[in-house]
């Protein structure tokens, strides 16, 4: 026999509107989540494509008479792949750099018989993890070989990474605020249902029940609340976000690699449904024993 | 801190105000032996109802001790409460039933709280219902009752899981001089099985028709009036008052 609850928690007006204001607030926590695991990824990818290249640029000279771009070229190649570190090494063949500069100079300036002066370069490849010295690669380039130039990426990928790791925290801060405003409404929630029931809460206190006893009620109440809004939330927040995976798989480049999320980032994005019911069930438990404790 | 064993219920110099209000009872002491019967009476405003809650301890007092089964309720620590709370019937002057509930549901409700299994409700709710001659009734909620109807679940869910000490606030308050009786008898014989009555009341031929030591409450003082004492003029006079 299921009796009715002492409590009908279930009929307050917060039982009809905290669902939806814990599926949004879900939506958003789940929006911010999947965006700084995103984020994330990208640093990483970031990181480890492009600190993996160098590039080396061998700007023409104007005495080609006592060494040609060539043979300094030759001679660069011979130093860098002497560099602990290095692990391969590839000029870049004059016909590519020739198809890099066409679109902006004209095919005809570029080609070989105006003997325009064509820097050369080399990719670099080196191993991450044995985070090279750049700048003293560098040194030994410019004292050996006249006219080199070493890019490292470094600049702009600080900057860039800088600023991803900016909206992370950011977003961080966002999911932050917004779990306290979860804790306060289901403060604010439970305090009114409190008051609407004081007259049965204190009858339930001056019979013997327990604080515990009263507590339960709101308890599962709460967590029933919280998962409700909560699987809504994700529910929704799952749908925007395959919706944004098949806009971004639209726009191709190769700053934005494709957003996609592992399946461990999936589960962290529904687990955030779990998350607002563990709030939602432990704030209106903490909120309820806290007044009952206020009582004779 | 154990005080006077023998007694359900002891007061020392007890005062009452409420807030910045007036004092409602001044210097009350009292013993209530294991066992026995009291009528509480004393005009409207007296303040009979503010020294039960006193004894069923939704109250504090504002000054004073109080001990219950020989706790001193001061010291006591909050958690062994509502043990003690449990050992302690009370039949509310406003009844405080629970709309939503049925009668059943209302009258298991000290057995629910205390943890009683479904069986041990189904076998004695029913049982005390059709006592109280409310067995038509199990499964009515309280709006659509009468006064004497909700009046008599309430002292079934008082009684329901057999206090030591029951408190009744106008018990009789909204039932027939026959029910009253009825009601009075199953109060004594609660009593004859060890159970302490406190029963206040307005009701003089009660009060006169029962063998029973009388605590009267005036100007926030408390005499304890023995079994046949007459009623004064004065509370003759406030009696009517009240009546009006
Ligand atoms: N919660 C409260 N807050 C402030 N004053 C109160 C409160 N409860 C009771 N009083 C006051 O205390 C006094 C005694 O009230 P109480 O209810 O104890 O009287 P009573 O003897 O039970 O009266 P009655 O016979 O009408 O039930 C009254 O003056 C009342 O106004
Ligand atoms: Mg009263």
């Amino acid at each position: 026999m299921s009796s009715a609850p002492v409590l009908p928690l279930a009929r307050d007006a917060s039982s009809r509107f905290l669902p939806w204001l814990i599926a949004f607030m879900v939506w958003l926590a789940a929006m911010a989540l999947a965006a700084v695991l995103v984020l994330s990824s990208y640093g990483n990818q970031w990181r480890s494509n492009l600190t993996g290249t160098l590039t080396v640029q061998i700007t023409t000279t104007s005495d080609e008479a006592v060494e040609t771009t060539e043979q300094r070229l030759n001679r660069a190649l011979e130093i860098i792949r002497k560099t602990p570190g290095v692990v391969s090494t590839e000029a870049v063949p004059l016909k590519r750099i020739s198809d890099l500069l066409a679109p902006w100079l004209g095919r005809d300036v570029v080609s070989e018989s105006l003997g325009l002066p064509i820097p050369r370069l080399i990719d670099v490849r080196i191993n991450p993890e044995k985070n090279i010295d750049v700048a003293a690669l560098w040194e030994r380039l410019n004292k050996e070989v006249s006219g080199t130039q070493v890019d490292d990426h470094g600049a702009w990928l600080d900057k860039l990474i800088a600023l991803a790791g900016a909206v992370e925290a950011i977003t961080l801060a966002v999911l932050v605020l917004i779990s306290i405003a979860a804790v306060a409404t289901v403060v604010f929630a439970t305090r009114t249902s409190l008051t609407i029931h004081r007259d049965v809460i204190e009858l339930l206190h001056v019979i013997g029940a327990k604080d515990q006893y009263v507590a339960d009620q709101f308890h599962w109440h709460a967590l029933t609340l919280g998962l409700k809004g909560g699987i809504a939330g994700v529910f929704l927040a799952t749908a925007t976000l395959l919706g944004l995976v098949s806009l971004w798989s639209g726009v191709e480049s190769s700053l934005l690699p494709p957003i996609s999320l592992s399946i461990w980032q999936w589960i962290c994005v529904l687990a955030v449904a779990f998350a607002a019911a563990g709030i939602s069930t432990v704030t209106a438990r903490i909120t309820v024993l806290r007044a009952l404790g206020r009582m004779p | 801190m154990v005080l006077g064993g023998g007694d359900v219920i002891r007061f020392q110099n007890v005062g009452v105000r409420y807030g910045l209000g007036p004092k409602i009872l001044h210097d009350v002491s009292l013993r209530l032996e294991e066992g026995s019967f009291h009528f509480l009476t004393g005009a409207s405003g007296a303040g009979k109802s503010s020294l039960l809650r006193l004894m069923y301890l939704a109250n504090q007092p504002s000054r004073g001790l109080i001990s219950l089964f020989g706790h001193d309720i001061a010291t006591t620590p909050k958690r062994d409460l509502p043990g003690l709370r449990r050992q302690v019937g009370v039949v509310f002057q406003d009844f405080r039933l629970i709309d939503h509930l049925t009668a059943m549901e209302n009258v298991a409700l000290p057995l629910r709280v205390a943890g009683a299994s479904e069986e041990q409700v189904r076998e004695h709710v029913p049982e005390l219902l059709n006592w109280v001659g409310l067995s038509d009734q199990i499964d009515a909620r309280p709006p659509t009752l009468s006064g004497g109807q909700k009046q008599r679940v309430a002292i079934a869910r008082a009684i329901i899981a057999r206090p030591k000490l029951l408190l009744a606030d106008e018990p009789t308050g909204n039932v027939d001089d026959h029910i009253a009786m009825r009601l009075m008898h199953l109060f004594e014989e609660l009593n004859k099985i060890g159970t302490t009555v406190v029963v206040a009341t307005h009701n003089k031929s009660l009060v006169t028709g029962f063998a029973h030591p009388r605590l009267h409450l005036a100007n926030g003082e408390l005499e304890v009036l023995k079994a046949g004492t007459p009623f004064s003029e004065h509370e003759d006079e406030t009696d009517a008052e009240d009546r009006r």
